[in-house]
């Protein structure tokens, strides 16, 4: 079959972790979002933030398991390449992982007394993991290389990143709750635009700028006509959004969706911008997703599972959305 | 330190602060679906309070495997790019197949199971309580295979210094696969019985005689008293199995220098590998001779056969194999005594009866189960030396090329954060025990009440 081919196979699975990657910085996004609020938000509205996560956090994050999977099994000589040189980064974030993870349950099974350090951690955890994320992100835009002005720029963009997860986070808050906290979470929201603007930005202005050929990609005609919706799009996007956030929370909740849905839609688009700068390379500028590949065999065994449990998957999770669907109330386990 | 030595401790600090919390999780997931089956059949609130309380301990220790699962998933490639680029198309799939199978269904569920009771029928909850477990007990199956594989390797060719995977079958099926993934199975099952017993024990020392409680005593001590036996028998035919295909790992396990028969079966001794022999042992004659062949004049081999012609040891190192093997066998001796020895005061006295010595005693093994299966695990991995995939790949072959000054750091910084959140783990789970059954609202109508 065409698709089990050598070409194809590397091709799917770029395909496959890209979605992965996509779906966890969505899902992950906002609850680490959450986390990173936690400072502006008193006591009790904490408690229904972290209600408004708690059946989700856990798979959510398993996306990014499944990304990293993809790229260690799919990928193999890449993935020591990549991670090998974001050594630090990626210890960062991972303390930062464990860190959100654990408080999570501790802050509600430890003594009382202990519920604050436990929230601290909870938000320290979200930031590290946030800003090691933006800054990984940035490093491989600038080619993997530890120089002065490269990293200067990958913390330009851990900070930039952080304030995105914050802004679709204070999105998901909206959606999920009402009341004061829903109205402090819009001003939250109003606050992170920008950061997600100027992120956005920054990362948009510079891919081309480093790379020679990805500036040809953007600005070569006719692409530069087809791919002009892509910034435009974006544009009209923030601008609605900001619109709308002058306006929320309406008397009958109607856009308590909107902000939450934008920024996803604004995720998406900065992923495929990315995603189109970047193909065919998987280490920029130095492996191609066909030079980094596994063996073909092996590629098609996973391949043949994964098109058999990702639908099942993709079912699930849909079913627990639907389940926890509307506004988050107190957690319990009954 | 060099980086390698760095990085070998920081894999190993991170595998074993990884596995305490699977060791609860896999059996726990099917004492809850138990508990849970109980109350459904027999609508009895004791059932429902014993799901209640081990369902937070569920909770906590599942965040805690996870999130240092994925710490384990990044060590690959940051510390190990070797691993996957040699023998990366047999483990890639084992480790795609977990994820797949696995990771998401007990992710997915997990929320349902915790937080769903109200909002979904009855019959999904059990069902996600159900599935919980199986994901669980899948993750292990999955691990366990690459790690059975990387032990015994089979079904694989060798072309250019790369594996290839010639037949999954073989693979997923290798010698040592069903004797690991059983002896993992039934240590988890015990690290359970006795973590249930040692609670409930603890809460009977403290006064609390909830119905839950003696039920819980009662629960865990059978358990712990049906799975040991089982748990030594599978032991013995791993520990056989092992000597059919890694014969040196078998001979540090006994510290038997020489091949010869009428080997004893060395209770002490310090072995000392630059001499080249025990000192200070003592043991059962022959005894060794008559496990490992059932012949008191059968020849074990021994650790001389594994030096190379010009000198190089290609065995592992011995003191390390020898005593982490005794700890573990050590701690299954006494889980015997301990479990039986309750069982019996249980049957004679009834829950009430049992003296305050003996709870004192199952309190104190609580958590004898990690000791035992990282005991286990250190006898299995050290004893592989200095192989990663035996016969195949070298630990030094795979490790990564970092600067020895960053692994330290984040050695130091994964030590640290692993001491605290330990810690606070043991805390808060016999906080949690000091709380007690204490819920306030009655009984709803299928039983179901808030836990917090
Ligand atoms: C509660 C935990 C527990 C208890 C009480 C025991 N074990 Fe164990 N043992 C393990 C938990 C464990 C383990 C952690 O699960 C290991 C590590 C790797 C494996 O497959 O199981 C293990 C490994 C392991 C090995 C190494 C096999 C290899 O790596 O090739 C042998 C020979 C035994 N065991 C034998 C025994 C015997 C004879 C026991 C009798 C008391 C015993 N174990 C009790
Ligand atoms: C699929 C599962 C596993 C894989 C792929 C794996 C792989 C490895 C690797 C790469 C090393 C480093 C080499 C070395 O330090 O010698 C190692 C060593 C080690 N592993 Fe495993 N391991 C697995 C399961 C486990 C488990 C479950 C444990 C349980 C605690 C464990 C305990 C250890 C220990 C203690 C060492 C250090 C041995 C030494 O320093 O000599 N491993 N293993
Ligand atoms: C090198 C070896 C290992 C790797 C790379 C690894 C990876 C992971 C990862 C990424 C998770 C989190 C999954 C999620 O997001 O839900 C996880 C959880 C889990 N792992 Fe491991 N793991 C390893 C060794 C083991 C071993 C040896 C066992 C058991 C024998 C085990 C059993 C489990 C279980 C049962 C879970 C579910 C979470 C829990 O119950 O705590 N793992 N592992």
């Amino acid at each position: 079959m065409a698709m089990f081919d050598p070409v194809a196979l590397p091709l799917i699975f770029a395909a496959l972790m890209g979605v992965s990657i996509l779906l966890y910085v969505v899902l992950d996004g906002f609850d680490l979002g959450v986390g990173l609020l936690f400072p502006f938000a008193d006591e009790g509205e904490r408690d229904r933030m972290v209600a408004s996560i708690g059946p989700f956090w856990d798979a959510n994050e398993t996306w990014l398991v499944l990304a990293i999977g993809i790229l260690l099994v799919a990928f193999p000589v890449a993935h020591g390449d990549i991670l090998t040189a974001l050594y630090l980064p990626v210890a960062v974030m991972l303390i930062g992982l464990i860190l959100r993870g654990v408080a999570f349950e501790f802050r509600a099974k430890a003594p009382l007394g202990h519920k604050r350090p436990w929230d601290a951690a909870f938000w320290a955890g979200s930031l590290m993991t946030a800003l090691a994320q933006g800054f990984m992100l940035g490093m491989y835009v600038m080619g993997l290389e530890w120089t002065w002005a490269k990293v200067a720029f990958a913390l330009g963009t851990a900070g930039a990143l952080a304030v995105a997860y914050s802004f679709i986070g204070a999105g998901w808050v909206i959606l999920k709750t009402d009341g004061v906290l829903q109205r402090k979470a819009v001003g939250w929201a109003r606050g992170g635009i920008w950061g997600m603007v100027l992120g956005m930005g920054a990362v948009s202005v510079a891919t081309p700028l480093v790379s020679a050929r990805i500036f040809d990609k953007w600005f070569r005609f006719p692409e530069i006509v087809a791919l002009a919706p892509l910034p435009l799009m974006s544009g009209l996007l923030v601008a609605l959004l900001w619109l709308a956030l002058r306006r929320l929370p309406t008397a009958n909740d109607s856009f308590a969706w909107f902000p939450f849905a934008g920024a996803v839609v604004l995720m998406v688009l900065g992923f495929f911008g990315m995603a189109y700068s970047f193909y065919p390379y998987i280490v920029p500028e130095k492996l191609t997703i066909w030079q980094a590949a596994a063996a073909t065999e092996s590629l098609a065994i996973i391949l043949v599972g994964t098109l058999v449990v990702l639908p099942m998957i993709l079912g699930y999770t849909v079913l627990a959305y639907v389940i926890f669907r509307g506004k988050a109330t107190k957690l319990s386990y009954d | 330190m060099d980086t390698l030595l760095l990085s070998r401790i920081q894999f190993a600090a991170n595998i074993s602060f990884h596995i305490l919390f699977p060791t609860i999780t896999i059996a726990l997931g099917w004492v809850l679906l138990f508990f849970k089956l109980r109350f459904n059949r027999t609508g009895e609130r004791k059932w429902m309070d014993l799901y209640l309380f081990w369902v937070k301990v569920f909770a906590l220790s599942f965040a805690m495997g996870v999130v240092s699962g994925i710490t384990m998933s990044f060590q690959f490639g940051t510390n190990w790019p070797g691993f996957m680029e040699t023998v990366g198309n047999v483990a890639g799939p084992l480790l795609a197949y977990e994820v797949l199978t696995a990771f998401f269904l007990e992710a997915v569920f997990l929320g349902i199971m915790l937080f769903g009771a109200s909002r979904v029928p009855g019959w999904l909850h059990t069902l996600a309580t159900f599935l919980v477990a199986f994901g669980t007990t899948m993750s292990a199956f999955w691990i366990l295979v690459l790690n059975s594989w990387m032990h015994t390797p089979a079904g694989h060719e060798l072309r250019d210094g790369v594996v290839y995977a010639a037949d999954w079958w073989a693979i997923i099926f290798n010698p040592s696969m069903p004797y690991r993934l059983t002896h993992m199975l039934l240590a988890s099952g015990l690290t359970v019985a006795f973590l249930i017993a040692g609670l409930s024990a603890y809460r009977l020392l403290r006064g609390d005689r909830a119905a839950e409680v003696a039920t819980g005593l009662r629960f865990g001590v059978i358990l712990g008293a049906v799975l040991i036996p089982a748990q030594i028998v599978a032991g013995d035919m791993h520990g056989l199995n092992t000597l059919e295909h890694q014969p040196a790992k078998v001979a540090a396990m006994e510290g038997n220098w020489e091949t010869q028969g009428n080997v004893p079966l060395l209770l002490f001794a310090l072995p000392d590998e630059v001499a080249r022999e025990n000192r200070l042992e003592l043991g059962i004659p022959s005894m060794a001779s008559v496990i490992l062949k059932h012949d008191p004049a059968g020849v074990v081999p021994g650790l001389d056969d594994f030096v190379a012609a010009d000198g190089t040891v290609l065995h592992p190192p011995v003191a390390a194999v020898f005593w982490s093997f005794r700890v573990m066998v050590g701690i299954g001796v006494l889980m015997l005594l301990v479990s039986w020895g309750a069982a019996f005061l249980i049957w004679r006295r009834g829950v009430e009866g049992v003296p305050r010595p003996a709870l004192m005693g199952l309190t104190a093994m609580s958590f004898a189960g990690w000791g035992a299966t990282l005991a286990g695990w250190y006898t299995t991995e050290i004893g592989r030396q200095p192989w990663l995939v035996q016969g195949v790949l070298t630990v030094e072959q795979a490790v990564g090329d970092i600067a020895s000054g960053m692994v330290a750091t984040t050695l130091v910084a994964y030590l640290l954060v692993y001491a605290a959140l330990l810690a606070a783990y043991v805390g808060v789970i016999f906080h949690l025990a000091r709380k007690g059954g204490r819920y306030d609202a009655p009984v709803a109508s299928p039983g179901m009440q808030p836990a917090e």
